[in-house]
């Protein structure tokens, strides 16, 4: 790595990778574990060439058992190691879910405040290859409701290449959502790692007249869609929630007392969603400054069709983003 | 005792003006005596009471302008209670609160008329309040007709640029004159017009129906009993239209009522009757029970209260008591009357001129005078069918002018 801040073009599946690779590099008590990640290079090839550089006790394939070896990633996060374990897809994840909100999630409570569990959980989630009802899903929601976790979303590339570090320092278990669809995405960003606070939603664009409050593959969407209103006037503000749990309700709220007005934007379905959580709460702690209803736009409540082009009807797309915005603000010619 | 406060005289308003009490403390006073003088968009009412007893404090002033449901003065329902302490009279209060059950409830009535919701985003709200703008006088213009914060932020911009017309437009607020010139009247009333049908037609969702009658019967009965009367005495068209009316809402009572939370059936049948002001505008007094008034009585009513409403000195209890209003623009060519209702009211019935017509009956044709009568009804309250029988049933009182 070189520190003098030039911009380089990596993809986003180049940016965990590197992230990975420096996790290892810092701390030798932090590993890899996951399903091919080793001799195969991983599912969607985030580790290739891991192995070699690093060898098998640090890049470590385990057998198809979600439910064992999360629950040993768990166990050698309490013997003092910085596990990284990779849930192939989300939707596995439901099989290591007992070991996560049982075990991971309780412990630090249970134990009286003697064991910290510092795993780190990443996981690749949501929609847009053709994978079907049973391999799209976006499981944040389910994830963000237990206490006891943090839950992080990556949005941006920046964020690809630094949330993980980041992670690893916290002494207690975090869940990180990564997105399938975005992995080939070519970004420019600085080469020079920024620390990401993963306590802190993050304003990806200012503005004056509408708060987009988004997280995941939404971020870029919706950073389109702001593009395009403001060729049409509108200066709308977006916010990367990045965090889902603990919420960073100072940076929404202070987004919405500016703009008055929100809306959210989530690939997950809507009932009972990050989305539920964030209107709730805005309703709670801001109503006096809103100037509209806040808004929602989620994923279709569909289990997730193959083709295409029902896959791209069922989640939020950038011309809904900006027709949704265009119609809160009363926007002539809708 | 009883609380006496500022009754709303008609869903639109919001404030009156005391302008003379007509009592003092210790006066006995039974219902239906006038004990003020208030002066709302509509003019100067006489304010009525509806409870027995002698007048306690006289807590507003003269000339003080209070909004509606606020305390005016205190009637004590029973002499004892003027001078006993308040310890003694619990006992006794006991008593008189069984025995005026029924009163209290005739005089809420009234009080409570309903007050319309203003929507507006909780921001804009914030701002008003904060800047003094009363939101209610605020034109929306976000969704759904919403009052949104540049609607306020327009208000306050126009509160700034014209500080010398801080007189809003209902009423002259605390230069208290002790006439208002016919003119303001005249913009006032125009107004409470204004407020009324705009809400009526945001909030309502009228059907209309209408239908012809022969008023062959009708006028042939009113020419025969007119031949009787002195002059003076005559009985106008109206009279057996509001009878007939009457009758027809005895049949069908779904559209004797007010939309309060739902369809309110009243018993009494109040109908409001349009008067139109030489000076522009209407007023719609209400004609107490109709149902049980028979044409001479009724025609005494409508003598005395026509003028009353022309010169805008109405009784608090005829200008909010309407349940159901009829409107007849029986001296021009119009024929057909589309009525927009007014609030809480659900429905409106409009007479048009009677004009003469080829009319077929039992094969044949004939001219007859005919007159085309609509119903303008809520469509929330009520359905076509409902508003069918009523004005089957109208027309059907309407051939038989000797059973009203």
């Amino acid at each position: 790595m070189n520190d003098n801040g030039t911009i380089i073009t990596l993809t986003y599946r180049e940016a965990i990778k590197q992230a990975i690779r420096d996790a290892l590099n810092r701390d030798e008590k932090v590993f890899l574990m996951g399903e091919d990640v080793g001799r195969y290079g991983g599912a969607f090839a985030v580790s290739k060439g891991l192995l070699k550089e690093f060898g098998p006790d640090r890049i470590m394939d385990v057998p198809l058992s979600e439910s064992g070896f999360v629950g040993a990633g768990i166990g050698a996060a309490l013997g003092g190691m910085r596990p990284i374990v990779e849930i192939m897809t989300v939707n596995f994840s439901l099989l290591a879910f007992d070991q996560i909100a049982n075990n991971a999630a309780t412990l630090l409570h249970m134990s009286g405040g003697q064991l910290n569990v510092p795993v780190v959980i990443r996981m690749n989630s949501g929609t847009g290859r053709q994978l079907a009802a049973q391999h799209s899903h976006s499981w944040e929601p389910l994830f963000a409701h237990i206490p006891g976790l943090k839950v992080l979303s990556v949005g941006t590339h920046e964020d690809a290449r630094a949330m993980l570090l980041t992670a690893l320092t916290d002494p207690d278990p975090v869940i990180i959502f990564e997105y399938t669809s975005m992995l080939n995405i070519e970004q420019e960003i600085s080469s020079e790692v920024q620390p990401v606070d993963i306590r802190r939603a993050k304003v990806r664009k200012e503005g004056q007249d509408i708060s987009i409050i988004t997280y995941g593959p939404g971020v870029y969407k919706t950073l389109e869609a702001a593009t395009e209103l403001s060729e049409a006037g509108i200066d709308a503000e977006v916010l990367d929630l990045r965090v889902l749990r603990p919420l960073d309700e100072k940076t929404i709220m202070a987004s919405v007392a500016k703009t008055h007005r929100a809306l959210i934007v989530e690939e997950a379905w809507q009932s009972v969603s990050i989305s539920s959580e964030v209107s709730a709460r805005i309703t709670e702690k801001c109503f006096y400054e809103l100037d509209a209803p806040v808004q929602r736009l989620c994923g279709i409540e569909v289990p997730m069709p193959y083709p295409k082009h029902l896959e791209d009807a069922s989640i939020p797309q950038k011309d809904q983003i900006v027709a949704i915005v265009k119609k809160i603000l009363q926007h002539e010619g809708v | 005792m009883k609380e006496f406060r500022m009754p709303s005289l008609g869903a639109d308003m919001e404030a009156g003006f005391l302008r003379e009490w007509k009592v003092k403390p210790g006066d006995y006073v039974q219902r239906g005596d006038i004990i003020a003088e208030v002066e709302t968009q509509k003019g100067i009412i006489d304010i009525e009471v509806f409870d027995e007893g002698i007048i306690g404090e006289l807590v507003i002033k003269e000339d003080d302008k209070v909004p509606v449901g606020t305390l005016m003065t205190y009637i004590h329902t029973s002499e004892k209670e003027v001078e006993k302490e308040p310890e003694l009279v619990r006992e006794e209060s006991k008593m008189t609160a069984v025995q005026v059950k029924e009163p209290v409830k005739q005089m809420r009535e009234p009080v409570t008329a309903p007050v319309h919701r203003i929507r507006a985003s909780p921001l804009a709200k914030r701002i008003a309040a904060e800047k003094g703008i009363d939101i209610s006088k605020v034109r929306g213009s976000g969704p759904e007709g919403a009052v949104i914060r540049e609607d306020i932020e327009k208000a306050v911009q126009e509160k700034v640029t014209q500080p010398h017309k801080e007189i809003p437009p209902p009423i002259a607020e605390e230069i208290a004159p002790p006439s208002v010139s016919v003119q303001s009247y005249t913009e006032n009333i125009r107004m409470a017009v204004a407020a009324a049908m705009s809400r009526s037609n945001r909030e309502i969702p009228h059907y209309y129906l209408q239908t012809k009658v022969d008023m062959t019967a009708a006028l042939t009965w009113l020419t025969e009993a007119n031949r009787q009367r002195s002059s003076k005495d005559r009985l106008l068209p109206a009279v057996l239209l509001l009878k007939a009316v009457a009758k027809a809402l005895t049949d069908v009572p779904d559209l004797n009522g007010w939309w309060e939370n739902g369809l309110q059936r009243k018993k009494d049948i109040h109908i409001g009757f349009v008067v139109s002001l030489r000076t522009g505008g209407v007023i719609v007094p209400a004609i107490h029970h109709v149902d049980e008034k028979s044409p001479d009585e009724l025609m005494k009513m409508l003598s005395d209260i026509i003028p009353r409403a022309r010169a805008l000195k109405l009784r608090s209890s005829e200008l909010a008591d309407s349940t159901i209003t009829v409107t007849s623009l029986g001296e021009g060519a119009v024929e057909t009357v589309y009525g927009v209702i007014y609030p809480p009211q659900v429905a409106l019935v409009g007479f048009g001129g009677i004009t003469e017509e080829p009319w077929a009956e039992n094969g044949m044709v004939g001219v007859r005078p005919v007159m085309t009568v609509t119903l303008a009804a809520d469509h929330r309250a009520t359905d076509g069918n409902i508003g069918n029988q009523f004005l089957t049933a109208l027309k059907q009182h309407l051939k038989q002018p000797e059973q009203l």
